[in-house]
């Protein structure tokens, strides 16, 4: 009875309440195609699987939204003529016009404040940042105007807004643009923060992202635009979209439960993998894809299977991701943890230039799998 | 309604004198804050309310920068005059209200109030149409009940009602209704958002303009450089007005701004200052501006001269930075609702027992508004109000963390 009442339990009372019960999920999101939560190589047999690099999958999202809504709209420096700064708006000027598809001046505050107010008077702005790294100068309007006006207008004035772009670390951009803002982002209420890692990721969020009637933040990677992911039949039509706040399961395991999102998720599976192969220990790998609201009970019940937790992130260690999720993991699941719940970030360091140096402050494949070998005292 | 003539009359020799201006730089006139300088030709006063008639602007209202001034006529009905009348009296009635209540500390938090500055946010909705757009700084009360908010709407937000205009969560500072976009906490950032409503004005093809307000203290911040640049690139029906009060905080103009003509701070955007202090001017500027964006001439910036009597928010007593000779000047000499109420009488628009009655009327309108917002409940102090929208209704998250895990609060709840 006393176990009964322990947040955990009652986590999985709901979840469990919550799939009897008619889905509350409203109207605008339409429901998400069933994806199966598979490995890689099983796709390759699958009918009507084809290739996507995450960039495409980025791209096709949005022409499909612009063709769906004309209220949707493109902002952002060099979305337009120079077909992005990474392509990833590539061809939707010539498709759409430049109505919808606007280059700005390199005016972060400006134009996210001008996003934000064509948001509040009924437009669904996609807002581009060339990195995340420069929303840091826009940033007072992505919290103060777009967060929290719903809530300070009682409820009577929505701002439908989609920020995306980049964020962490590339190759040898050095510290002013190598940050990861899921900490930044995930802790304001108001907002709701995604991280997708495989193509299908990056189209059922971006476009559940431009659907969601919130301000959303789509935290891209730059380093993912080029890797092709298989994208299933169903992803690939223009009603895919993924529910927020659920994450996936990448690999089944019953040893280590590994959380992660965005580009270390890659990290980890083959962390995993090497891991099964030299050790036979079977590593779960969980893809959060949404930062805000975070899936807290997958990763409870993930953690009840496996008893151990490492959470994997790019961002600086103080305060973040990591952070947040090993103390949920604590507060929710701390009797069925067998050991003390670990984190993988980012160093503490203002990302060096010099290759060598670069590489250290961030996750590696290796770093993880020796931990995890570490952990598990193999 | 402004006839071709008239402002092709007036243009021309003042272009010329401005070009001349640039040579030599001739005596120019400033704009006055006297808030009775019309004129009116009293045999063209009609009998009926409803009935139009044209008032002269004194020829101090303007000062223009790369522009045309506006016509110099008015037209105006008594009915018109006397609810310009009205407004502003409910406006500073419902500010003092504010005041008494705050020094009662009913009103927490801050509160910053418009008394002295009621022509401005009057004399704009009189200028515009309720398809028309506002959004301005957090000296937001007089510009909410304007845009449509009630008084006991506004006050009850004040003293943080459930039944308040953002339903006891914005206070002072927040407050939203249709065609209104705040109220915004944060000096300047009204500014490009207000931008992004003429944006989507432009977008949806629609002929209406939006009206952004900032002030004196404001008018350095970048982003509303940045604004002023996507509207002029983009030619954004937006009207940018500085609510020149002449402090920010308590940091005059001159000792803020190395330039303190902000009319001209648009630099390729035309400007035009405005005599703040009377509501027929600012009627008359604003009238212009919106006729100016529906010709797609794209955006203006708009100074309007005005002073604040009270302090800045309640906390400041407003005397440290300025004379009180200079607000006793101020408020015995260039009083928006004296200097109206000016015209009415010698115009013969009202008597003035009719005057005191609308004076007596708003009174006790106001008191009873503030009697039903103080009658008024605050929120309950319960999970399901404290955690609602948050998120617009059904597309929360699952849950949402409470200070302590056992208070998550759960939307299928």
């Amino acid at each position: 009875m006393s176990r009964y009442l322990r947040p955990t339990a009652r986590l999985a009372a709901t979840a469990r309440a919550s799939a009897i019960r008619p889905t509350t999920t409203s109207s605008f999101l339409y429901k998400a195609a069933a994806v199966p939560s598979l490995q890689k190589r099983t796709y390759a047999d699958a009918a009507g699987v084809k290739e996507y690099t995450v960039r495409d999958a980025l791209n096709e999202a949005l022409a499909e939204e612009l063709e769906l809504n004309p209220k949707v709209f493109i902002l952002g420096e060099e979305v337009a003529q120079y077909n992005g700064a990474y392509k990833v708006t590539k061809g939707l000027l010539d498709r759409f016009g430049e109505k919808r598809i606007i280059d700005t001046p390199i005016t972060e505050m400006g134009f996210t404040g001008l996003a934000v107010g064509a948001a509040l008077n009924g437009l669904h702005p996609v807002c581009e940042f060339m990195t995340f790294n420069f929303a840091m100068q826009a940033i007072d309007h992505i919290v103060n105007s777009a967060a929290k006006t719903l809530y300070m207008s009682g409820g009577i004035q929505p701002c439908n807004i989609t920020f995306r772009g980049p964020n962490g670390f590339a190759s040898g951009v050095a510290a002013q643009h190598s940050q990861d803002y899921s900490a930044w982002y995930g802790s304001i209420p108001g907002l709701k923060v995604v991280s997708p890692w495989s193509a299908e990721d990056a189209k059922g969020l971006l476009k559940a992202a431009i659907r969601d009637p919130n301000p959303v933040v789509v935290l891209e990677n730059e380093l993912m635009y080029g890797k092709s992911f298989p994208m299933s039949e169903a992803a690939q039509k223009d009603d895919f979209v993924i529910p927020f706040g659920k994450a996936k399961i990448e690999r089944v395991g019953k040893d280590l439960t590994m959380v992660t999102a965005s580009r270390c998720v890659g990290q980890a599976l083959v962390a995993a993998e090497n891991l099964k192969s030299k050790y036979g220990v079977e590593v779960e790998v969980l893809n959060l894809r949404s930062i805000k609201p975070l899936d807290i009970e997958s990763i409870v019940k993930s953690v009840k299977k496996t008893h151990r937790l490492m959470s994997i992130e790019s961002g600086f260690p103080a305060f973040g991701v990591g952070a947040e999720i090993l103390a949920l993991t604590m507060e929710y699941a701390f009797d069925y943890l067998d050991a003390p719940a670990q984190r993988v970030t980012g160093a503490d360091v203002p990302t060096p230039y010099a290759a060598g140096l670069e590489a250290m402050s961030f996750p590696t494949e290796e770093l993880i799998e020796q931990y995890a070998v570490r952990m598990l005292r193999l | 309604m402004f006839s071709r003539a008239v402002q092709v009359s007036r243009v021309a020799p003042i272009r010329a004198a401005q070009r001349a201006s640039t040579a030599s730089i001739a005596a120019r006139r400033t704009v006055t804050t006297n808030a009775a300088s019309a004129q009116v030709d009293k045999s063209s006063i009609p009998e009926s309310d409803d009935e139009p008639f044209q008032v002269r602007l004194s020829d101090e209202s303007f000062e223009t920068y790369e522009l045309d001034p506006p016509p110099y006529t008015l037209e105006v009905t008594k009915k018109e005059l006397k609810q310009m009348y009205k407004d502003m009296v409910v406006v500073r009635q419902m500010e003092m209200a504010a005041d008494r209540l705050y020094k009662e500390k009913k009103i927490r938090g801050f509160c910053h109030l418009s008394t002295g500055q009621e022509a401005v946010a009057v004399g704009i909705e009189h200028a515009i149409t309720k398809a028309d757009d506002v959004i301005t700084s957090y000296r937001c009360h007089g510009f909410a009940y304007m845009r449509g908010g009630t008084v006991r709407s506004i006050i009850g937000e004040l003293l943080g009602r459930r039944e308040g205009i953002a339903y006891g969560k914005g206070g002072s500072m927040h407050m939203f209704t249709k065609g209104f976009f705040g109220g915004n906490g944060i000096v300047g950032a009204q500014v490009p958002v207000g931008a992004g409503l003429a944006f989507a004005q432009k977008y949806n093809d629609t002929k209406n303009a939006t009206i952004v307000l900032y002030g004196d203290g404001a008018s350095n911040q970048g982003q509303v450089f940045e604004a002023f640049n996507m509207a002029k690139l983009w030619k954004l029906p937006a009207l940018f007005g500085c609510e020149n009060n002449k402090y920010g905080m308590g940091t005059s103009a001159a000792r803020s701004s190395a330039l303190t003509d902000y009319y001209k701070r648009g630099q390729y955007i035309p400007g035009l200052k405005v005599n703040g202090m009377d509501v027929l001017a600012v009627k008359a500027a604003v009238q212009y501006g919106k006729q100016w964006t529906q010709e797609d001439n794209g955006p203006l910036v708009l100074e309007y001269v005005t002073y604040r009597y009270g302090g800045h928010s309640m906390s400041d007593p407003g005397t440290t930075y300025r004379t009180r000779e200079e607000i006793q000047r101020m408020r015995s000499t260039n009083d928006p609702i004296a200097g109206l109420k000016q015209h009415i009488l010698e115009w013969g628009v009202a008597a003035e027992d009719e005057l005191k009655g609308i004076d007596k009327n708003a009174r006790s309108y106001v008191n009873e508004e503030v009697e039903a917002a103080e009658a008024m409940a605050a929120p309950e102090s319960i999970p399901k109000i404290l955690y609602e929208d948050i998120y617009v209704k059904g597309s929360e998250p699952q849950f949402i963390r409470g200070r302590i895990n056992e208070e998550n609060f759960y939307f299928n709840n």
